[in-house]
């Protein structure tokens, strides 16, 4: 079936089977993966997220069963988190899925660049979430069209955003040797997080490359060939940096 | 009644009838707070417990693991004398035999059992001992194969039932030792004589007979019980006075027990809030600090850690590790609402700190949502740490068995005194399936072991067809099964009887006869094979079916599947419905466990290849597990799919043994903690009924396994209970280490 003949708000386009975890935001999340980006992240782990077109259709019904055959794991502390793939691409059938999630009292969370434009479908949803994993791709914005092809300033707005409507937020950044690792850059990050006053946590996310094999897969060339991983002490200058713990 | 040892204590019915339970609930003290009180060992504790750890060293040194046997002295209440760790060290006081960790013998079981024992151990039987139990006294061995039928004969050696207590002692008996601290050992006689008198009836049937004889045997045994004591130099014929007394005689009670049974579980019951008022008031007193109080329940636990039995290697398949089910239940909700939590559960569970990690007691903590939060942070936090407790549902089991039961061995629910339990080990139903597609022929030796039943001779698998065959096969093995369970518990009663343990009883009980089944998760898998792929036969030029092979993929169980895991629901209740079919002996009500502790090893080994994919001699999933690998949806689809599994038609429990690493559970350890609360709210919310807890990294299991010397009391989680994972035998441990470990919720 192609998109024209799916309602977008009551479908979606799914990327994987459904999974349990524990770090995608507060307690034990439900996490759903959908298809499509449209940023090309040279780091990427999940290449074959990017295609909208590969995935299939799965029912905002079929979806929230399967969530709610787990609520009574996720209700207390846990929740939903959207990830990707660029989860905001299919804003309209995440609204869906919330507002029956609110009605139900669970936590709901998107994993994001924020690379979108703040229309009002987009505020909408933002009301609804109570968390936004806040993927922070480069603060300079040069080098951030280097690195994921585009300018960095929609999700910058975006995070503004959210801090002006008192919307919770993780910062994330991952921590690319020779690419976000730069002391001035983090710097600047730091900066910029502190002028944002819905910050609930930074996390160091450290650059691996077990993705690499998903590009190969789909025979391509993997952007980062030959960038060595982050290691530990990686993680820590740059926490040092950030002054976080 | 009145005794100046109950002073302080709130006035109720248990003074006026033997009641703990209502002592309990009038005089207890919930506690909603953290672990912030608990003291550390004291000096002495620390030199007491090196003591001991120095004995585990000369014990596991030893040939198979036995430091030592009395081969002489018949094992009775009194037969030993008073034995010690290190007398000016030890709070509290008592041993099975006059050394720590010397085996006493108990033939009254069986004497073949005991010398095949002592000689797998390069020791003999005292001559004298052999004459009476050769020639002159019968046992509970003897008396069940005097009786036994050939069909029964024909299933037990072709392992389709298997691990039948016929040659060991049954076990699964909890005294309610509690009764010996609050009212002393005479007012206890007493009152067997008072049930004397109500059995004075105008007819002696046979019945009235047989329960006039028991209540004379435990009256005798609380005699003895005394006697016991007094070579230890305590008066217990009154009441306890203060909590180290209380902790003593309640130990008294049960070291009667394992004195005189060497029951496959022996447990403990419901104790330490029991215990918690007597340590209140010592404190409110001013007379107990905290540290002397936690070393008292340190110095308890280590006489909980060196009860031993004499096992034979064929028993030690069975039941690895050398456990013994010293089974504490801790914690629970009252049904007036009240947390049954106290002070003392913490420091119960605090020794696998004080003392660090170890199988016994088998710590069990009874869950409820409601539980304070304090506690259920406490315990999932020494679960993260030390892989020693199970979990069990308390919200499910208190609406049928009120709030003062505890678990027997694993898995079994018991109201404390006032019910027990004929322990039935279990059926093989992945045999069963065997045998009903090849007409009751052994797939293995291809001999005829039950009545000529039609087998399937079609090339494919037919669900409908092996579903009939199934269900006969299935009446068949339940019609024979409860045949050899009756004969067992006659014979047990007759020869073996536990005086002891049935003198801390009401006179009127529940019997339950605890039946149990091994292989659901195969049988399940192999049956969705059949509907959902195609399973083609491969058989011998007999005819016998000795293989399949899979075409096409299945639902599994253990992935929160409903098309198989309903085949595993509906097999436990049909199975449990044709065992209600039969009569069993002293009227006992049917129940059920899925569970097989190490035992699925054993079981694997004896069953030949399954029709879903499961190659001969392969381990079982354990209990109500999944089959090793099988569950590949992530931790909460398998407890999904376990906790669909009905209790109401497994009411003497279903097992979980599961095991996640602990980088899964979240990332600080306070995320750790507040996952793991969740997951077992969450778990036993959709009426999940046991849950073993492991986290652990797969590499420290290996690490273990190659240099053992290094991990000395490393504890895990098997089948409902706990083990020292270097007791494993290299078999089990690989068990182990090819079970799912999580890596993803």
């Amino acid at each position: 079936m192609n998109n024209e003949e799916k309602d977008l708000r009551y479908y979606a386009k799914v990327h994987s089977v459904e999974s349990l975890g524990t770090v995608d935001g507060p307690g034990i999340r439900f996490v759903l993966f959908l298809q499509g980006c449209h940023l090309e992240c040279k780091y990427c782990h999940n290449r074959d997220t990017w295609d909208i077109n590969s995935g299939s259709y799965q029912s905002l019904d079929e979806i929230f069963d399967k969530i709610m055959r787990y609520k009574n794991y996720i209700y207390q502390r846990g929740g939903v988190t959207i990830s990707g793939g660029e989860p905001l691409l299919q804003h309209k059938f995440i609204y869906e899925l919330f507002t029956k999630l609110k009605k139900e009292n669970i936590h709901t969370c998107i994993d994001t660049s924020g690379m979108v434009a703040l229309t009002d479908d987009i505020k909408k949803l933002i009301d609804i979430t109570d968390l936004f994993l806040l993927d922070i791709k480069h603060i300079d914005d040069e080098k951030c069209k280097d690195l994921v092809g585009r300018s960095n300033k929609l999700e910058l707005n975006f995070a503004r955003y959210l801090s002006d409507n008192n919307i919770p937020i993780w910062i994330r950044q991952v921590l690319v040797p020779g690419y976000t690792d730069d002391e001035q850059d983090l710097l600047k990050l730091k900066d910029f997080i502190n002028s944002l006053k819905t910050v609930e946590r930074v996390e160091i996310l450290p650059y691996h490359n077990v993705g690499e094999f998903k590009w190969k897969e789909l025979g391509l060339t993997y952007p980062l060939e030959g960038v060595r991983q982050a290691d530990n002490n990686d993680v820590k200058r740059a926490k040092e940096i950030l002054g976080i713990n | 009644m009145e005794f100046e040892q109950w002073k302080n204590f709130k006035k109720g019915d248990w003074q006026s009838e033997i009641n703990v339970r209502d002592f309990i609930q009038h005089n207890y003290t919930p506690y909603e707070g953290d672990d912030s009180f608990l003291a550390g060992p004291t000096e002495k504790t620390k030199k007491l417990w090196n003591e001991v750890l120095d004995l585990y060293k000369k014990e596991h040194d030893s040939k198979g693991g036995v430091l030592d046997i009395d081969t002489k002295t018949i094992s009775t209440i009194t037969a030993h004398n008073a034995g010690y760790i290190d007398k000016d060290l030890e709070d509290i006081v008592g041993l099975q035999t006059d050394a720590p960790l010397k085996r006493a013998i108990m033939p009254f079981g069986g004497i073949r059992i005991v010398e095949k024992a002592c000689a797998a151990y390069d020791r003999k039987v005292d001559d004298e001992v052999e004459t009476i139990f050769h020639k002159y006294r019968k046992t509970h061995n003897d008396g069940v194969f005097s009786v036994y039928t050939p069909d029964i004969r024909a299933a037990r050696s072709s392992h389709l039932i298997t691990g039948l207590p016929d040659g060991y002692g049954r076990g699964r008996i909890i005294g309610d030792y509690r009764r010996v601290a609050l009212y002393g050992v005479d007012v206890l006689i007493a009152e067997k004589q008072d049930e004397l008198d109500v059995l004075n009836t105008d007819e002696l049937t046979e019945e009235i007979i047989r329960n006039r004889e028991e209540i004379s045997e435990q009256i005798k045994a609380l005699n003895e019980l005394k006697e016991m004591a007094a070579k230890y130099g305590f008066d217990i014929s009154k009441p306890a006075s203060n909590a180290k007394e209380a902790v003593q005689w309640l130990y008294f009670g049960y070291l009667g027990a394992i004195k005189s049974q060497d029951g496959a579980a022996m447990s403990l019951g419901r104790t330490s809030t029991f215990l918690d008022i007597y340590f209140e008031r010592d404190l409110q007193n001013g007379t107990l600090t905290e540290e002397e109080a936690q070393e008292i329940m340190d110095h308890f636990v280590m006489k909980l850690r060196l009860v031993r039995f004499l096992r034979t290697p064929e028993y030690n398949e069975l039941f690895s590790g050398d456990p013994v089910w010293v089974t504490e239940s801790i914690g629970g909700m009252g049904v007036d609402g009240r947390t049954l939590v106290t002070k003392n559960s913490f420091r119960l569970l605090h020794t696998l700190q004080n003392l660090g990690p170890a199988p016994e007691p088998n710590m069990t903590v009874l869950w409820s949502t409601r539980l304070p939060e304090g506690f259920k942070r406490f315990t999932t936090n020494l679960s993260i740490k030390t892989s020693s407790i199970q979990y069990e549902n308390d919200d499910l089991m208190r609406t049928t068995l009120g709030d003062d039961y505890g678990i027997a061995c694993c898995v079994s629910p018991m109201k404390i005194g006032k019910q027990m339990q004929f322990f039935g080990a279990r059926a093989n139903l992945a045999k069963t399936l065997l045998y009903a597609i090849n007409g009751g022929r052994d797939e293995m030796t291809g001999k005829q072991v039950t009545p000529k039943y039609q087998p399937i001779t079609s090339e494919y698998l037919d669900y409908d067809e092996v579903m009939e065959k199934f269900n006969q096969m299935m009446d068949y093995v339940a019609k024979i099964y409860i045949k050899a369970l009756n004969a067992i518990h006659y014979m047990h009663d007759k020869y073996c009887y536990e005086a002891e343990e049935m003198a801390l009883h009401d006179r009127e009980i529940i019997r339950t006869m605890a039946c149990g089944i091994a292989g659901l998760s195969v049988v399940a898998d192999s049956l969705s094979a059949i509907k959902y792929a195609k399973v083609k036969v491969i058989r011998d030029e007999t005819g016998l079916a000795v293989d399949y092979k899979v075409e096409g993929d299945f639902p599994k169980f253990g992935n929160d599947d409903d098309r198989v895991d309903k085949i595993a629901v509906d097999i436990t209740k049909n199975f449990m419905n044709k065992l209600r079919k039969h009569q069993t002996y002293r009227h006992s009500k049917h129940t059920l466990s899925i569970l097989t502790i190490t035992s699925n090893v054993v079981y694997g080994k004896a069953t030949g290849n399954t029709p879903d994919g499961r190659r001969a001699g392969e381990p079982f999933g354990p209990g109500a597990n999944p089959l090793h690998g099988r569950d590949t949806n992530g931790a909460l689809a398998v407890m999904n799919s376990i906790a669909k599994l009905p209790f109401d038609s497994a009411e003497d429990g279903i097992s979980y043994t599961f095991s996640i690493t602990p980088g899964t559970l979240g990332k600080t350890d306070e995320e750790k903690i507040d996952n793991l609360v969740n997951m077992l709210d969450g778990y036993f919310t959709q009426t999940g009924h046991h849950i073993n807890v492991n986290v652990f990294d797969r590499a420290l299991l290996e690490d273990a396994m190659e240099h053992p010397e290094n991990y000395p009391q490393l504890t895990i989680r098997v089948s409902g209970y706990a083990v020292h994972f270097t007791k494993l035998t290299r078999e089990q441990q690989l068990d182990v280490i090819h079970r799912t470990i999580h890596e993803r919720i």
